[in-house]
């Protein structure tokens, strides 16, 4: 991945790319846009190619002969060679269009886990994980019998990878461990856990939801099996996400869904798989969506990682510092510096929805409730956090105005 | 600071009721009980009634956790049905207990204010068995282990949305 051809991120220049940062909320209050984990905002080059191809070259793919469905077939397979860069994935046959994150996780727990877990065998996960990474394997655990544990977290936020060793061993399977939580923005070592569980002869997921849109990732670097994220998470439409997988499993990987476009043959009697990709991607595919999940890459190319990355530390840093003089209000998980741009907190009798009702009052947009990873919080004793999170568009002002509505949150409720 | 009509369903009323609630905590005679929890935002609320043998309500009292909105209706529940009949707690309709809450809520935030009310209709049905009495009227408290509760216990309280 080069960086000599990227431009310098200047956030205000950005944001003149994004036509939904201009609005108001409430009728006067200019939108402060912070709840970036849940779903990012789409750049204007993004709405554009979702227009273009409506009103230009859309038709179904990979099925008509006519002019219009070869040219969507091939802005169709044009997307999936721009994910493979970068990812830096071996193979544009190793990028399969799912609906996003969930069902590529999905995906694989239906085809690679009934096919290859049983009793006896385990699925090694962590306490952290979202409930796409959670509930999948339980669903497997209920069909194979194959047992789930757990990497458990500090109480600093980060996994306790003494334990690592420990909860590996030959029965181990599959590894699968979030990139980046979704809540604590912790970040935990893969190339450590990846060569744990290779030892222990395990596979690995990786959930990089959280990852992907804010860190160079490198698939053959990390030596991951499975690689899941969404296109919605990271300036691309929503209805499109990707499962890399590599191309050796694969290959051996019965089919998921099953439908037109995944078959090489049908009969009355039974039915033949296609190859890979197209093996996993039954029925019409996200066409629109894809193509502009291409284009979101192409936007966020112009950027270094380094850029990005050092834009959400200063605001995640400039968030810990304001949030932390609010009395009553704790943050969750790690410091700035070991995490990603995500600031999770709870105040002191102050209920998360009451919290992100009145922000929204003000304009301030976060998410609250538990971010779809109850065992986090259980883990915590907090039932429900509010949550911030940054993206290359947020400014230091927009962190302002965070703190400043939210010291009015505690005073409205007299704490 | 918050003032005027954004913040129109924190109303001084209602803040009161969420501050200094009425009958919160543990009913020492409670003959009924029922607790749920609200999946979409993760409110719990807990219901204890004391229902005398002629069927009426005498003792009301709540516990739970959870957002202004679902604590400072469960509060004004309370203060609703004590003293009236089964009969007349069964016909406090659900359009009632908006009306009661006094104001205007977006649906989402409905749910919030009808939890407690949806508690107390389960509540009337769910008599304790005598051990569970005096005292031991089972209450969960969020942390609590779930095989303590008394009836089949929902988890803690949870709030789930893609
Ligand atoms: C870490 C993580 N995994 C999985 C998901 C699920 O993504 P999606 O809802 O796009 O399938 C999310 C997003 O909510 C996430 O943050």
């Amino acid at each position: 991945m080069t960086t000599a051809d990227t431009v310098p991120l200047d956030p205000q220049q950005v944001r003149q790319d994004f036509p939904i940062l201009h609005r108001l909320v409430h009728e006067k209050f200019p939108l402060v846009y912070l709840d970036n984990a849940a779903t990012t905002q789409r750049p204007r080059q993004v709405i554009q190619s979702i227009v273009q191809t409506s009103e230009q070259h859309y038709a179904n793919v990979h099925r008509g002969i006519h002019t219009l469905s070869e040219q969507s077939t091939e802005l169709y397979e044009s997307a999936r060679r721009k994910v493979q860069q970068f990812l830096n994935a071996a193979w544009p046959e190793e990028i399969i269009f799912t609906r996003g994150t969930t069902e590529s996780i999905n995906l694989v727990a239906r085809s690679w886990g009934d096919a290859n877990t049983g009793p006896g065998d385990e699925i090694l996960l962590t306490e952290m994980e979202h409930h796409a990474n959670l509930v999948p394997w339980h669903q497997l655990a209920a069909r194979t019998g194959v047992q789930l544990r757990f990497i458990p977290l500090r109480d600093d936020g980060q996994l306790d990878l003494e334990q690592l060793e420990r909860l590996l061993s030959p029965r181990t399977r599959l590894v699968a461990v979030s990139a980046m939580s979704n809540v604590l923005g912790t970040v935990p070592p893969l190339e450590r856990i990846v060569q744990a569980a290779r030892s222990a002869g395990a596979l690995v997921l990786v959930d990089a939801a959280q990852w992907v849109p804010h860190r160079p990732t490198d698939v053959q670097a990390w030596d991951a099996d499975f690689v899941a994220f969404s296109g919605h998470k990271m300036l691309g439409p929503s209805g499109v996400g990707v499962l890399y997988g590599r191309r050796e499993l694969l290959e051996r990987m019965p089919p998921f869904l099953g439908g037109g476009g995944m078959i090489r043959r049908v009969t009355l009697q039974g039915f033949e798989p296609a190859e890979i990709p197209a093996r996993f991607e039954a029925g019409t595919p996200p066409i629109v969506a894809a193509i502009g999940l291409g284009v979101a890459i192409d936007y966020l190319r112009q950027f270094s990682w380094e850029d990005i990355q050092a834009h959400e530390l200063r605001l995640t840093r400039l968030a810990h510092e304001l949030l932390e003089q609010i009395p009553g209000l704790r943050i969750l998980g790690p410091a700035p510096e070991n995490k990603g741009g995500i600031v999770s907190f709870v105040f002191r009798r102050i209920h998360a929805h009451d919290v992100a009702y009145l922000l929204d009052r003000h304009g301030v947009a976060v998410r609250a409730g538990h971010h779809c990873a109850m065992p986090l919080h259980k883990r915590y004793g907090v039932g429900a956090s509010t949550r911030a999170s940054f993206y290359l568009y947020n400014t230091e002002e927009e962190v302002h105005r965070l703190a400043e509505a939210l010291d009015q949150v505690r005073q409205f409720f007299r704490q | 600071m918050f003032s005027g009509p954004e913040e129109e369903i924190y109303q001084e009323h209602i803040l009161e009721h969420y501050e200094d609630p009425y009958h919160r905590g543990h009913c020492p005679r409670a003959t009924h009980a029922h607790e749920e929890d609200n999946p979409l935002c993760g409110d719990f609320i807990h219901v204890e009634l004391h229902i005398d043998p002629q069927g009426v309500v005498r003792e009301a009292y709540f516990d739970g956790e959870g957002c202004c909105i679902s604590q400072a209706a469960a509060s004004m529940l309370m203060e609703q049905i004590e003293g009236k009949t089964v009969q007349e707690v069964e016909q406090f309709r659900a359009e009632d207990m908006l009306r009661l809450f006094g104001v205007r809520l977006t649906p989402n935030r409905q749910k919030c204010c009808l939890l407690s009310w949806k508690v107390v209709q389960q509540a009337l049905y769910s008599p304790l068995q005598q051990k569970d009495r005096d005292g031991s009227a089972a209450r969960r408290s969020p942390g609590q282990d779930a095989s303590s509760a008394p009836s089949p216990a929902p988890e803690p309280p949870t709030k789930d949305a893609p």
